[in-house]
């Protein structure tokens, strides 16, 4: 803007202290910025995971009211979800999306800078909620009514803190989907993208068409709640099961933002690893765009039990199951590449090849739930809860991880400590089977999600789960110190920093400079 | 066009979608609702008249008639008999009871529901107190009927059928006077 700012460029000197993160436009800031956001939030909700371990751990209410309960599990799926999994995503999209398309920085800095700062404000409108009279929101993170139409003041702050959520997203996704498409190095072709640029490109398509479904939703639970309006309300006319419709237009194409970011950086790091070239690389675009324009038709598999016609449910069971087509292919990809590769073991690709193992089973217990009639026995189970995690935590999560595992030492320069780096992985993986893999069978045994006690046979396969959980949370104070370590200090990490990496970003030194590619580089 | 621009121009178009879907959140509702009615998908809460209306002897349902009130409502609600037996194609006439507790009149809109779903489209009212407001003067009594016919081509495999009505309160304010005595008990 002056002469400061020139001098800024031009010199590689840039504000300090608080005011740098406050102000910066920068796209390698506010990749930090979103990344560590995401860390924060992360033990966050984690830590309310650990609350819902503790109460379940045995029947009977042990350290809680039921109603604080409630919360707990509402609160924590909504700050893992918006608070954790997306922020991280839109942060390794901010750090590698310039990087491994040749641009000087994100298409629009300003307002980068602006949709990461919204969601600090997001986050403690969330968190504040439990200060309010009445305690957070407790209705699920799905915000059904008439619950969501009935309950106190923090439901408000609730909608709102959606709201700037959604704005959040919405700009970050126009600002990617700029960058990607006008800002590639020449010879960048579309084909040419790596495939993390590219899931990014649909995720972000994604965000555009459904983020503003979902603000239109709570909109309208907002109106039903203080300006009587009837859309979701009995009394009126309206119908709650219409707000499901509406919702979970959104919502499926969510769980599909939340994934397939992860795609792509698992698509990048078992290349690295195995030392092949990613099998299959124009059938990796075709499926993620298949798996995104099919996310559009199968809502109604969240809501087989509220009274659809046959019509309607053979249709999204069938729809449903098309989804494991695409996604199968990249699968089998994943394979192929690392079939005959000549593959080392580090963290990343640890935490990829049990992405891939682990992810698939929380496939096929998506497929299970996909069969109508087994759904209407298994809704609203622990069968769902298990099937969410597996492909939320040993998927989303795990991806994070490898991906932060595998750009660090390109972000801060240092080489992590692989030692800390695989016992995070090894305990991390073997707990959370130790976690998640008991409540298959609590679901099929019928124990109901979203309860704060249970029936007395239900207590083992609880206990188990409780005790994998309390591993699980604390092996995530290991990743902690593995990039707190790795800030500070370490080993000094090549350019290059894996032997089998491809790619622009490693073409540049590590760590990072602040400003990189001014000059477009030419990609043959 | 220099690259600013078109980043601009591009920021316009994304812009414009996002607004867009905005709106189609909206424009989902009545989307819906004309997809049910064409498709004729959703039977739920349609009203016609029997086709058959033979009495079928040969079995029995058991009714089961269940009254509930919104929390906002502060009427008292209870149907006179909670069980009855019905021939499918029988008209038959059973009595609700509503009294307003409080000392202000209030119009109140009851709204069915049925278990199993299915049973909604062989349930025909001919005449019901839930087609209507009901307005309750102060501790006023009120017997409300409900006049139906159980459609004889209900599948076999039903032999219960749960009417369920739940009481809301139309007064303006009753819903927010509601939501804030929730919010100060904590």
């Amino acid at each position: 803007m002056d002469a400061t700012h020139a001098h800024d460029h031009g010199h590689d000197h840039h504000p300090s202290g608080l005011m740098r993160w406050i102000k910066t436009t920068n796209h390698k800031d506010i990749g930090t910025l979103y990344l560590w956001f995401a860390l924060i939030m992360f033990f966050v909700a984690g830590s309310m995971a650990m609350m819902i371990r503790a109460e379940l751990f045995e029947p009977g209410m042990q350290f809680m009211h039921p109603e604080f309960f409630n919360q707990l599990t509402t609160m924590h799926g909504l700050i893992m979800i918006f608070g954790v999994i997306m922020p991280a995503f839109t942060g390794f999209a901010n750090w590698q999306v310039p990087l491994m398309i040749g641009a000087p920085d994100m298409a629009f800095p300003r307002m980068n800078n602006w949709s990461f700062w919204l969601l600090p404000v997001a986050a403690i409108f969330l968190i504040g909620e439990f200060f309010l009279p009445g305690g957070a929101v407790a209705g699920g993170w799905t915000m059904y009514p008439p619950l969501f139409i009935q309950g106190g003041m923090s439901y408000d702050l609730n909608i709102f803190a959606v709201h700037i959520m959604g704005a959040s997203s919405i700009m970050g996704s126009i600002n990617i989907i700029t960058t990607i498409l006008n800002m590639r190095a020449p010879g960048m072709t579309m084909m040419k993208m790596p495939m993390f640029v590219w899931t990014w490109l649909i995720t972000a398509y994604l965000l555009i068409a459904t983020m503003p479904v979902l603000a239109g939703a709570v909109t309208m639970l907002l109106t039903d709640r203080h300006f009587g309006t009837h859309f979701f309300n009995a009394a009126g006319g309206g119908d709650p099961v219409m707000f499901q419709h509406i919702f979970w237009f959104f919502g499926h194409p969510e769980v599909y933002i939340l994934i397939l970011p992860a795609f792509g950086i698992i698509s990048q790091i078992i290349p690295t690893f195995a030392r092949k070239p990613l099998f299959g690389y124009a059938s990796m675009v075709y499926a993620t765009g298949s798996i995104a324009i099919l996310s559009f038709i199968v809502w109604g598999h969240h809501m087989f039990t509220v009274g659809m016609p046959a019509a309607g449910q053979l249709f999204f069971m069938y729809s449903t199951m098309l989804i494991a087509v695409p996604t199968g292919v990249k699968v089998f990809n994943w394979v192929a590449t690392m079939w005959k590769g000549s593959m080392t073991f580090e963290t990343p690709m640890l935490f990829a090849v049990a992405f891939v193992c682990l992810f698939t089973m929380g496939g096929f217990s998506g497929l299970v739930l996909a069969i109508t009639p087994v759904d209407i026995q298994l809704q609203d189970t622990y069968y769902v809860v298990a099937h969410f995690h597996y492909v939320l935590v040993s998927g989303a999560l795990f991806s994070i991880f490898a991906g932060a595992y595998y750009w660090l030492p390109k972000w801060t320069g240092h080489m992590y400590d692989e030692k800390l780096g695989k016992l995070h992985f090894w305990l991390s993986v073997i707990s959370m089977n130790i976690l998640f893999f008991p409540m298959h069978f609590l679901g099929l045994a019928g124990m109901p999600r979203r309860i704060p006690d249970y029936a007395l046979q239900f207590t083992q396969f609880n206990q188990i789960a409780s005790i994998g959980g309390f591993i699980f949370g604390a092996s995530q104070l290991i990743f902690l110190i593995v990039v707190l370590k790795a800030v500070r200090g370490g080993a000094k990490a090549t350019d290059k920093v894996w032997e089998g990496a491809e790619g622009l970003e490693w073409t540049l030194p590590s760590p990072a400079p602040y400003h990189t590619f001014e000059t477009a580089p030419m990609v043959k | 066009m220099s690259a600013t621009q078109a980043n601009r121009v591009m920021l316009k178009k994304l812009g414009i979608v996002a607004v867009a879907m905005f709106g189609f959140g909206f424009a989902l509702i009545p989307f819906y609702n004309k997809l049910c009615e064409v498709s004729g998908l959703n039977k739920g809460g349609e009203q016609e008249l029997a086709k058959n209306t033979q009495v079928d002897m040969s079995r029995k349902i058991r009714l089961e008639l269940d009254a509930n009130l919104n929390e906002n409502m502060p009427w008292k609600f209870s149907s006179m008999k909670p069980i009855v037996e019905v021939h499918p194609g029988q008209l038959m006439q059973v009595d609700y009871k509503a009294v307003n507790n409080s000392d202000v009149p209030i119009t109140g809109q009851a709204i069915p529901s049925y278990a199993p779903a299915l049973a909604v489209q062989y349930f025909k009212k001919i005449e019901c107190f839930c087609f209507t407001k009901q307005m309750l003067k102060p501790h006023e009594t009120k017997i409300m009927p409900v006049l139906f016919v159980i459609d004889p081509a209900l599948p076999k495999d039903v032999k219960t059928i749960t009417l369920s009505y739940t009481f809301f309160n139309l007064n303006p304010n009753a819903q927010a006077v509601a939501a804030n005595d929730k919010g100060a008990r904590g």
